[in-house]
């Protein structure tokens, strides 16, 4: 699998970071996590680097896109 | 780590205002507490007639008006609602009821805890195994749904209620009830308890400071952040309590002179019901995604979902003192222990109903 994309928009917390943890269990070479707020975006990116990846994200409208690694 | 020291600051924070509270004039260990503020304003506003807890608590007013105001500059706010409303409300009712049984939120339970009071560590447990019972659902896929852009008069909606309500606590409280013995005639002063409100409000809405959350961090992904504001709170409380002479370890605060029980304040003794109170409490927030002071604090970002657990809190607190569900210093009711057990089953049947299958 080369990408996974995750999207949890409109999900409160923590399903963003459930759905992001059970994601990375499939091993892939890259992630993409879509998500509608501030606080979705920090939780997940602070999985994320504490489960060893690297993070990054972009904004697109009302959304972000969280890239990881 | 800055998120962490925000959290060990903010809880600090909320702790020593918590103490301040009290000193000027709140229930002892009630510094904050957003159930019994929440059913203070219901018998207030004349939902229920329980004479001693009646009173429009400002600080519930500036928790949610705290919270839009920093959420509006820091462009936090952001009209969202639609998931499972109903739902919500039902599991809001819920979580009132067992914090009624209990005799306090999740922030009471902290406080009261900081103040010496074993029941609380009791309640303690009840919550962690109630976060335990929804983490297994949500690790199963639990989800209410997702929620959508809502139009910002939805998103101010729950701030121009508060708004309304300091308004005729200022300029008409004749329209109001006030109590005048027991917890809901013990009050800080109105200005006072308004500032304290908006300040922690604004430290909630900046660190996202969840009783629920924290403890769920901690089992579900070994993430110590929010937790550090819950452990904050109660170590800064706890030292304001001693200083001020307020710290009573034991059930009881041991014996007056003339040999009688003298009771924790505002608590009582009956383990198992603290215990499933709170377990009903710790369930029906991690089902809402976050504590009851974590929905108001939501409702002001503009979430209108949060807002309808906070009318559930509400309603749920009429129906508490209307149908004698609620505990007193004396221990719980009988009908109280029935709707303990029913809204615990209620709950386990929202959770199990919405939980899917999840694989992509």
């Amino acid at each position: 699998m080369a990408k996974i994309t995750v999207d949890a928009r409109g999900l409160s917390c923590p399903q963003p970071v459930v759905l992001t943890m059970e994601a990375l269990k499939q091993n892939a070479e890259a992630y993409e996590i879509l998500v509608d707020n501030q606080t979705a975006l920090n939780n997940v990116s602070r999985f994320a680097k504490n489960a060893g990846k690297t993070v990054s994200f972009t904004e697109s409208g009302d959304d972000y896109i969280i890239e990881v690694k | 780590m800055k998120e962490k020291r925000n959290l060990l600051i903010g809880g600090g924070i909320v702790g020593a205002i918590a103490v301040a509270l009290v000193m000027l004039g709140n229930p002892k260990n009630m510094g904050f507490c957003i159930a019994c503020f929440i059913r203070d304003i219901a018998g207030g506003v004349g939902m229920h007639g329980a004479a001693i807890v009646q009173y429009v608590r400002p600080e519930v007013i500036g928790l949610v008006c705290g919270a839009f105001i920093v959420a509006l500059i820091k462009k936090d706010f952001a009209p969202r609602g639609g998931s499972s409303p109903l739902t919500r409300f039902i599991l809001g009712f819920g979580v009132m009821v067992g914090a009624l049984i209990f005799l306090g939120c999740p922030l009471r339970m902290a406080l009261r805890i900081a103040g010496g009071d074993l029941n609380a560590v009791v309640g303690l447990a009840g919550f962690i195994v109630g976060i335990l019972v929804g983490i297994f659902f949500l690790k199963k896929g639990f989800s209410l749904g997702r929620a959508y852009k809502q139009n910002q008069l939805e998103g101010v909606a729950m701030t121009g209620i508060n708004v309304a309500l300091l308004v005729i606590l200022v300029a008409f409280p004749s329209l109001l009830l006030f109590s005048e013995s027991g917890p809901g005639s013990m009050r800080a002063d109105m200005w006072i308890a308004l500032l304290a409100g908006l300040v922690v409000g604004a430290i909630a809405q900046r660190t996202r400071l969840c009783m629920v959350g924290g403890l769920r961090d901690v089992v579900l992904f070994k993430d110590w952040t929010l937790v550090c504001g819950f452990i904050a709170i109660i170590v800064i409380c706890a030292i304001g309590n001693i200083a001020t002479g307020n710290f009573h370890l034991g059930f009881t605060q041991g014996l007056n002179e003339a040999g009688e029980v003298i009771a924790q304040p505002v608590a009582h003794t009956q383990h198992l019901w603290n215990f499933l109170g709170m377990t009903v409490v710790g369930l029906g927030s991690v089902l809402l995604g976050g504590c009851p002071l974590r929905q108001l604090i939501l409702a002001g970002e503009g979430n209108s979902d949060s807002a309808i657990a906070v009318l559930g809190m509400f309603v749920g607190a009429a129906f508490c003192h209307n149908f004698k569900l609620a505990s007193s210093g004396a221990g719980t009711t009988p009908n109280g222990r029935i709707a303990c057990i029913v809204m615990l089953v209620v709950m386990l049947g929202i959770a199990a109903y919405n939980t899917k299958k999840s694989k992509a």
